[in-house]
Formats: structure tokens, C-alpha cells, sequence
């Protein structure tokens, strides 16, 4: 019987595995060194935050695995051999395969500061950081202040996390505004005021210099490379993004960029290795999307497309249109399709409405020549999947965007819609007269 | 804030000490003449009994805690044994002891806290209402900007399964235990809402009345902890605020105003309240009172008849279980609002929904079968059926499950098992109401395309131990028999994912192989290998 074999018991890996069950009964082997079961990693700030446990963020119980012959092994892989077919591991065995499937996601950035080694400073990832940040601030006893250095989305997790257990937090941003590369200004400007409001000491345009030693090989304090302003801490949260986890795969002969290179069919150079989820790196870029993208939907959708591969029926990683969600402190933020940050594309519009009091706000972006809906962002309203799916493959109008608006919203029943609002707003700013059509079920469900 | 917190923890923790300690204190003394009433008025003919018990308890001082059920219990079983040897069948004395025992109890008070009835209220309820406001209205503040607040749920010795947990644990199974099998205790509470019993149905207060106050009580507070801390989540806000409404107006104030207006029955009527939840409805001693009292009587005859047969599954096609389970019920109520700080105990597995559906769908099985015998004894006047007591079956039903699995273990086990223990694996009504919501509603609880994460939050605030996650990744809008559209999933999803509605049938339940956002293609061949 053929064996595959997953290294990475991720999002990707798990969701391979799974499909490859699903229509073969060919061997499966997860192998994994981080935890035994999978679990979701993007919720293990709420264990730190006491809202779940850790055995809450696994998605199925532990005898699920065996009840669908999906064997799993708990090791570190050293290196592979992809002449041989053979993975050898930390602990000395080894495991051959026929095909093989890389899965091992990220790790995080450092990018060579001074006394990044140090006790205290670490990233938020592995199950093993969760760990290590129950250790070094478990309180704000222990813990009197952080520092986290690098305005992404796990830099903001990683503040809200530490602000849960009032610890004070300092967040370092590089950008003049947080996370304006991926959102445009006004609602980058909003995350601002949400981190602020909290309490959080936001300090934009700021970059780490060096991380000081108390003597003992433990943090005690940083420095600001722009004011050279010292700030005792006792933990730094190094957050500036992540590199695909792919060194252990430098002797392999698989052809490696930043990451595991593929193409469409997610093959690696070396047949029968196949690449998915953030460590895989597609040799063009698709569409506007990043050659590596690091996202929870897009391991599953490469997960769900290698199982076709491997199971003898070729398919081409060829994702719909991009759709993405966050929470940013207590702001849900949901996108459909490209609105553009800071590097705006010159076709591109964008139309903005935000709430007078709350912390709320639309974006719409669409071509300026056409009018053609091109995405959407949404915070603090929930937005429906489908139909945005759906308007973007019609290539909709922005004008007929606004007009059916109901029918897309997702807030929960008796939430108090903006739709009229923002169509107001809409209309002002265009000098346009649409008029919002009720939400009608027969259009949702069409 | 921390501080008036702290106070208000202190306030409350005096007047629960108060309120606990009471069945351990008081005097009673029973005079001859009370002691003579209270015979004729238990319709007692057996002078070996009077005799005796007579000179057992009357002009006797007894503490709070002298078992006076066994006394009677001694005395009853004497006196029984002599009548039964002389055949003198209408002597014996069916009475139960703890029921002798607490009106005896009742009629003999005295000292300081039936002298002090108001006063009393003020140390014991009072203090309790007092002390659990200022500990929740703070929060308010404290719990910092909109949105969900869950932080430190499983740090917290109280909400995760910690000694205070324990402590709340043993205290609710002891209240209920009282309640339900030892209610002689239960007087000193009684004293306490005399009055209120009084200016209500002209009565003075039986356990059953501290019991329904009680229950109002506990909801209104632990309400306005829910506004409080779901103040943003509109649907939240409605539907404690129904669920509130529907307990003090339906089940407390209604029965009691009926009483006043001489329109009683040996049930308090609770015009919200179900068969067969209500299990009692179709009882014979019930249906000869209903029908026999005329028109109010045959009223409600009908409205229990229509409200089961017909309200019932209409409202859960259009609205799901939701509209009765949360927004309606008692038991719900309890639940939604005491229950809420523990809703993350119920458990998830797939073993846990193995049990509930053999246990809950039993328990109908059970509720509906003994209702078939006491029709059936009813229209014929039999006493047995089918060579079964039809008496029996009733006792055994309203021992088990009316009394121990209701309440004992439905509300006693919140802090430990989560707080629809009862709902999910024991309540007849939300089985029925179940396979109305599974196989014809327009309500479903939509997953919004590929949007979810699987970080589990729904799966474990979900208070029916549904695993939702296990829906929600695979992109399926969650219909299930036992949702009670209580709302919390969607609140915590951090994602936006889940909406409960009610639409069209078509396309509610949606098994898919790969999720919105793939190749189109892809999505397409297999959602057709699927049916094909």
C-alpha cells in the first residue's frame, strides 16, 4: 500500500490527510514534533487568555485519528532524503515513504537584533511559546511590563493577550500607522484608536535598536533605535511576521526560495515531494495574491487540493476569489476581494464609511474606470460569504453592491444594520440617488 | 470599583450565611388547640394517632433541626399497625411524614425570626440582592470596552469546576434535596416571604412559594449580569429579557393572583408551560379537577391541549426550539441566566451525544407512555392497566424525573456538568420540540462560507454540548435536535461566522466536500461526485 507521509500536523496537513482518506486507503503518517494532535493555532491565545483550554483548540477528539487510520508520530524531522525517499529524525530512526507532503508552516521572524536570544524574548506560534509566555508573564507581578516588537496581526493578538492579564504593554509599530500595508488609512487609523482606547502604549514609526541584558542572561529593558529611550521590561514579543520553516530541507535537493518552491500542482523539484500551506512558496505569484501566504483558508484550500493530486486526480492549486478575517482587540474584521493599503493600485477607488461614534467602518474598493465591485473590508459587520463570492464572479457593479447591501449582512437578528447609512454616504460622496433594497432570502439563496 | 466589588461579595456572602443557617435554628412549640385544628384540618381519624403524637410534640420545645418527621413517622407507623390488625381500614393515616411535619412546623414558629418576618427578608434576601448588585453592576466598568468577555473563565476557582464550584455544587443539591423530600426544614424560609405570599395570594408562604420567589429572584439578579455582560449583543438582551418576563408574570405571579382570585387548582397553572414538561397535565386527579371546574377549567384544558399539539411545533417551524427553550421556559430561564457563568461545562464528545439521545428520547418515551395509562385509566376508571398501577407509574415518574432529574440533577450539577444538564439529556418537551427543529424548520444556524478558523470557541460555550466547530469548518450551517438558539456561538465567534435565522428549507442543511473560496471547479466535481 503506498505511504504518505505529512510532515506538519497543521491546518494544511490535517485537511490533506483527511481529503487523501476521504478517497483513497492508502497508509497515512502525520508526523509532528510539536504537539501530538492537532490543534488550531490560531486559537491559542485564548487559552492563554482563559476563555478556553488547551485541549478546547483541538478539533477532534483524539480518537478520531485512529478511527480513520490516519497514523500519527510524535518527532522532530532532521532532514530528508529525497533520493532515497528516507526521513530521518532528531531522535536518531528514520521513516521511508512514497510520497511525501511538506506541511511544517512558520516560524518566526527575527531579524538580528542584539539580545534576541535572551530569556523573556520570544515570538507567539508554537504550542510551545503559549508555554513559554505562561512562564514568563503569568501575571503583572511577574510580568511588569512587555514589549512587543512588529505591528502584524499577531503582534496585536499577542498585546490583547498580555492586556487580558493587565499586564502593561508596549507595542512597537515600524509603519506610520498599524498594519496600513494590507489596510487603507481610515481603518488603520481605527485599529489605532481601538489599541490606544485599551490602554495599550502604542509607539508608531519605532523601531528596535537592542534588547538589554540584565546579567543574567534574562531581558530587563529596550531600546528605541530613533530616540535611544530605554524601556524596562520583562518580556519582548517579537511578532515582525513569519519565514517559512524550511531549513531542515537545505540538504534535500528540493529547490528552495523563501520557502519551499512549487508549482500549480504544489510539486516541489524533486518528484513525489509535494509543498502546502505557509511553507510552500508558488514560483508566480497567482493573481494579486503573495507567493507564500501564510493564512489558515489557504493551507486548508491547498490541503484539500494536493488530496485530489495524490489521489490520482491532477488538480491544480487554483484558489477562488481571496476572502481573509481577523479581530483586532474586540473589532471583528472580515475582507472579501482587494482593497488595497498604503501601494494602492492606480485603477483602484476606494469608497469609506465609518460610524460617528463607534468602531465601525466599510471599505469598498472598485475600478475607476469600470466600476466594477473589486472588495470589500468590514469592521465591526459581518458580512456573508456567499454573496460576496458570488458578486465578485458576476463582476457586479459597485453601484449594485450598495443597492442589494442587506442582503449581505451577517450581524446577528436585532443588531441595528448601517446599510441606509452608509448608502447615504455613499450616494453623497458619488452624487448618486441608490436606494438600499430590502434583504430578500430568494436572492441570498439563489 | 474592586473595592465596592469586594463589599458586595461580603453583603451577599452574610445573607447566604444567614439564609443557610436557617433551617438550623428557631423554636417550635405546638399548642393543644393548633395541634387540634391541624388534625381535622389533615382530616386525621385515628385516635391512637392523635393520642400519641399528642403526647410526642404538643407544649414541647423543639430546635430547627429535631427531625419532627420521624416522629410522626414512628407514631403513624404505630398507629397504622394497630388499624390495620383491626381492620379499621378508614383510621389509617395516609399522610406523609415530612408533610405532617412541616405544617406542624408551619403552625408552631415562634421567637425571633416568624416574630421578625420583614427583618428576616432584609438579612437573608436582602442582603443577598444587595451584595450580588454591587458585585455585577461594576463590571459595567470593569469588564472594559464592547464585546466579549471571557477572560479568565478557566483561570477562575468558581467557573472552572474549582472548590467554590464545589461548594456552589453541594449547596444547590442540598437546597433541592430539601425541597423536594425534606420540607420541614424549609420553614424558617417560609417566614420569610409570609408577607409577600400574603399581599400576593392571601396565604401564608409553603416551600413551594419560597421555592417560586426564590427562582425569580436568583433570574432577575443573574439577569442583570447578562445585560451587563452581553449589554452589546441585542438578541442576548431580548431574550433575557423574555425569558425573565415569562417567569415572573406566568410562572410565579399568574398561579399565586389565581389563588387570590379563588380560581386555584391543586396545580399552580403555569399557562406557558408544556406537556409534556409539564408531565402532570394529564394526570386524572388534574383533568376531573379542570373538567369539573367548568369554564376556566376546560380552558386551560384546551389551551394545554392546543398550546402541545399545535403552538408548539407551528412556533418551532418558523422560529426554531429557540422561541420556547430560551425565550419562553422556566427551566430555560434558570439556566440562562444562574446557569450562564457555567455554560462551558457541558460536555462536547461525541459519547456525551451518544448518552443524551438515548437518555432524552427515553425519557419522552417514558413521559408518553405513562400519559397513555392514565388516559386509559381515566376513560375506563381503572386503577390498573395492563396489570401495571397506574398510580405507580405516575410516582415513579414525578421521583425520578420530576424530582431528581429536574431539579436535583438538572440545576444542583450547573457548576460541574453545565447548566442544560436537564434540558439536554432529560426534558420530554425539548425531544419533541427536537424533532420538529431537526426535520421541519426554516431555523438553522448559518455558517458563513469558509470564514471558520476551527478555534473552538462556539464548541465550548455551547451550552448543549453541540460540537459546532465540527460543522462550522466543513462550511455546514448547523441544524440540530437539541440547539436551544441560545445565541452564544455566534456572540464568541471571533470570526463572524455563525448567524442564527430562519429561512427558507431548501438548502438549510448543506453537506459540502470542499469549502467556498477553492477552485470553483473543484467545488463543483465534487459536490456532484457527492450526489451522485
Amino acid at each position: 500500500m503506498e505511504h504518505i507521509v505529512i510532515i506538519g500536523n497543521g491546518i494544511a496537513g490535517v485537511t490533506a490527510a483527511r481529503h487523501i482518506r476521504k478517497n483513497s486507503d492508502k497508509r497515512i503518517t502525520i508526523i509532528s514534533g510539536e504537539s501530538d494532535y492537532f490543534f488550531a493555532r490560531t486559537a491559542l491565545m485564548y487559552v492563554y487568555m482563559g476563555h478556553m483550554k488547551f485541549e478546547h483548540t483541538q478539533p477532534y477528539e483524539n480518537w478520531f485519528w485512529k478511527k480513520n487510520r490516519i497514523e500519527l508520530k510524535t518527532a522532530w524531522v532532521e532532514k530528508i532524503s529525497g533520493a532515497t525517499k528516507t526521513i530521518f529524525f532528531t531522535s536518531g530512526e528514520s521513516m521511508s515513504f512514497d510520497k511525501l507532503i511538506l506541511a511544517t508552516g512558520s516560524l518566526p521572524n527575527n531579524f538580528g537584533w542584539p539580545g534576541q536570544q535572551l530569556d523573556g524574548v520570544q515570538g507567539l506560534y508554537h504550542k510551545q511559546d503559549l508555554e513559554k509566555l505562561e512562564q514568563n508573564a503569568p501575571d503583572h507581578k511577574v510580568c511588569k511590563r512587555a514589549v512587543i516588537v512588529g505591528g502584524g496581526l499577531i503582534g496585536i493578538e499577542m498585546a490583547e493577550m498580555l492586556h487580558s492579564r493587565h499586564i502593561p504593554v508596549t507595542f512597537l509599530v515600524r509603519e506610520d500607522s498599524f498594519w496600513n500595508g494590507v489596510l487603507p488609512a481610515g481603518e488603520s487609523a481605527l485599529v489605532n484608536e481601538e489599541i490606544m482606547a485599551n490602554g495599550i502604549d502604542l509607539r508608531l514609526n519605532t523601531n528596535l535598536e537592542e534588547i538589554i541584558d540584565d546579567g543574567n542572561g534574562r531581558c530587563k529593558a529596550i531600546k528605541i533605535k530613533e530616540t535611544g529611550e530605554l524601556i524596562a521590561c520583562d518580556v519582548v514579543g517579537l511578532t515582525a511576521g513569519v519565514t517559512p520553516n524550511v531549513s531542515f530541507l537545505k540538504e534535500s535537493g528540493i529547490e528552495l526560495g523563501r520557502g519551499v518552491q512549487v508549482n500549480r500542482l504544489l510539486e516541489t523539484s524533486v518528484k513525489d515531494i509535494y509543498a502546502i500551506g505557509d511553507c510552500a512558496e508558488q514560483r508566480e505569484a497567482i493573481g494579486r495574491r503573495r507567493p507564500i501566504e501564510s493564512v489558515w483558508y489557504t493551507g486548508r484550500m491547498m490541503g484539500e487540493t494536493i488530496a485530489q493530486t495524490i489521489c490520482g486526480n491532477p488538480m491544480e492549486y487554483n484558489p477562488g476569489h481571496w476572502f481573509n478575517s481577523a479581530k483586532f482587540m474586540d473589532i471583528e474584521y472580515q475582507t472579501y476581494g482587494w482593497v488595497s493599503g498604503r501601494n494602492k493600485p492606480d485603477f483602484e477607488e476606494q469608497f469609506h464609511w465609518r460610524h460617528p461614534k463607534e468602531m465601525i467602518c466599510v471599505t469598498i474598493a472598485y475600478h475607476k474606470d469600470t466600476d466594477e465591485f473589486l472588495g470589500i473590508n468590514t469592521f465591526g459587520i459581518r458580512m456573508r460569504h456567499e454573496i460576496f463570492d458570488r458578486w465578485l464572479t458576476e463582476g457586479r457593479k459597485v453601484d449594485e453592491v450598495m443597492t442589494y447591501l442587506k442582503d449581505a449582512n451577517f450581524d446577528p437578528e436585532f443588531y441595528k444594520p448601517f446599510e441606509n447609512a452608509i448608502v447615504k454616504h455613499y450616494n453623497q460622496q458619488r452624487g448618486k440617488q441608490i436606494q438600499p433594497v430590502k434583504k430578500s432570502w430568494k436572492r441570498i439563496f439563489a | 470599583m474592586k473595592a465596592v466589588q469586594q463589599i458586595g461579595i461580603a453583603i451577599f456572602l452574610i445573607g447566604f450565611g444567614i439564609f443557610i443557617s436557617l433551617p438550623f435554628l428557631g423554636n417550635f412549640k405546638l399548642d393543644q388547640k393548633s395541634f387540634e385544628e391541624l388534625m381535622v384540618y389533615q382530616g386525621i381519624n385515628s385516635e391512637i394517632f392523635i393520642k400519641d403524637l399528642q403526647a410526642a410534640i404538643v407544649d414541647k420545645d423543639f430546635s430547627g433541626i429535631t427531625p419532627l418527621s420521624s416522629i410522626v413517622a414512628s407514631v403513624t407507623e404505630k398507629a397504622n399497625a394497630i388499624h390495620t390488625e383491626n381492620k379499621e381500614w378508614n383510621k389509617k393515616v395516609y399522610a406523609s411524614d415530612d408533610g405532617l411535619a412541616t405544617s406542624i412546623r408551619k403552625e408552631s414558629g415562634y421567637g425571633f425570626i416568624p416574630e421578625n418576618k420583614v427583618l428576616m427578608w432584609f438579612l437573608t434576601f436582602g442582603l443577598g440582592i444587595l451584595g450580588s448588585l454591587m458585585f455585577i453592576l461594576p463590571q459595567v466598568i470593569t469588564l472594559g470596552r464592547k464585546g466579549i468577555k471571557n477572560n479568565g473563565i478557566y483561570h477562575q476557582s468558581s467557573t472552572n469546576r474549582g472548590w467554590i464550584a464545589w461548594l456552589v455544587f453541594i449547596f444547590l443539591v442540598s437546597f433541592y434535596l430539601v425541597l423536594y423530600f425534606q420540607s420541614e426544614y424549609a420553614v424558617n424560609w417560609t417566614y420569610l416571604v409570609d408577607p409577600i405570599s400574603k399581599n400576593l395570594s392571601g396565604n401564608l408562604a409553603s416551600h413551594w412559594f419560597v421555592y417560586g420567589f426564590m427562582y425569580c429572584t436568583v433570574m432577575s439578579v443573574m439577569a442583570v449580569r447578562m445585560y451587563v455582560k452581553y449589554r452589546y449583543n441585542k438578541y442576548q438582551v431580548l431574550r433575557t429579557t423574555s425569558v425573565l418576563f415569562f417567569q415572573i408574570v406566568f410562572a410565579f405571579l399568574i398561579p399565586e393572583v389565581m389563588v387570590r382570585l379563588q380560581l386555584s387548582y391543586s396545580k399552580g397553572y403555569d399557562f406557558k408551560n408544556a406537556f409534556p414538561l409539564d408531565y402532570d397535565f394529564f394526570f386524572s386527579w388534574n383533568l376531573t379537577e379542570l373538567i369539573d371546574s367548568g369554564g376556566l377549567g376546560l380552558f386551560i384544558l384546551i389551551w394545554g391541549i392546543l398550546l402541545t399539539v399545535v403552538v408548539v411545533p407551528v412556533m418551532v417551524y418558523f422560529f426554531g426550539k429557540r422561541w420556547y427553550c430560551s425565550w419562553v421556559c422556566g427551566c430555560g430561564g434558570l439556566a440562562e441566566t444562574l446557569g450562564d457563568p457555567y455554560r462551558q461545562h457541558s460536555s462536547t464528545s461525541l459519547f456525551s451525544w451518544k448518552v443524551e439521545r438515548w437518555l432524552v428520547h427515553g425519557v419522552l418515551v417514558f413521559a408518553v407512555v405513562m400519559t397513555g395509562f392514565t388516559l386509559y385509566g381515566f376513560f375506563t376508571e381503572a386503577n390498573v392497566v395492563l396489570g401495571i398501577e397506574v398510580q405507580s407509574i405516575m410516582n415513579t415518574y414525578s421521583f425520578f424525573i420530576g424530582a431528581i432529574f429536574a431539579g436535583v440533577i438538572g440545576t444542583g450539577f450547573y457548576p460541574i456538568f453545565g447548566n442544560r444538564v436537564w434540558c439536554r439529556f432529560g426534558c420530554p418537551l425539548a425531544a419533541y420540540l427536537g424533532f420538529v427543529q431537526r426535520f421541519k424548520s426554516r431555523f438553522r444556524i448559518t455558517t458563513n462560507g469558509a470564514q471558520c478558523i476551527s478555534c473552538g470557541n462556539c464548541t465550548t460555550y455551547c451550552e448543549m454540548g453541540i460540537d459546532v466547530r465540527a460543522y462550522a469548518q466543513k462550511g455546514e450551517n448547523i441544524v440540530r435536535s437539541s440547539c436551544v438558539g441560545c445565541g452564544i456561538c455566534s456572540a464568541v465567534c471571533p470570526r463572524g461566522v455563525l448567524k442564527l435565522e430562519n429561512g427558507p428549507e431548501d438548502g438549510r442543511i448543506n453537506p459540502t466536500e470542499i469549502l467556498l473560496g477553492n477552485d470553483v471547479d473543484l467545488i463543483e466535481l465534487l459536490n456532484k461526485r457527492r450526489q451522485s
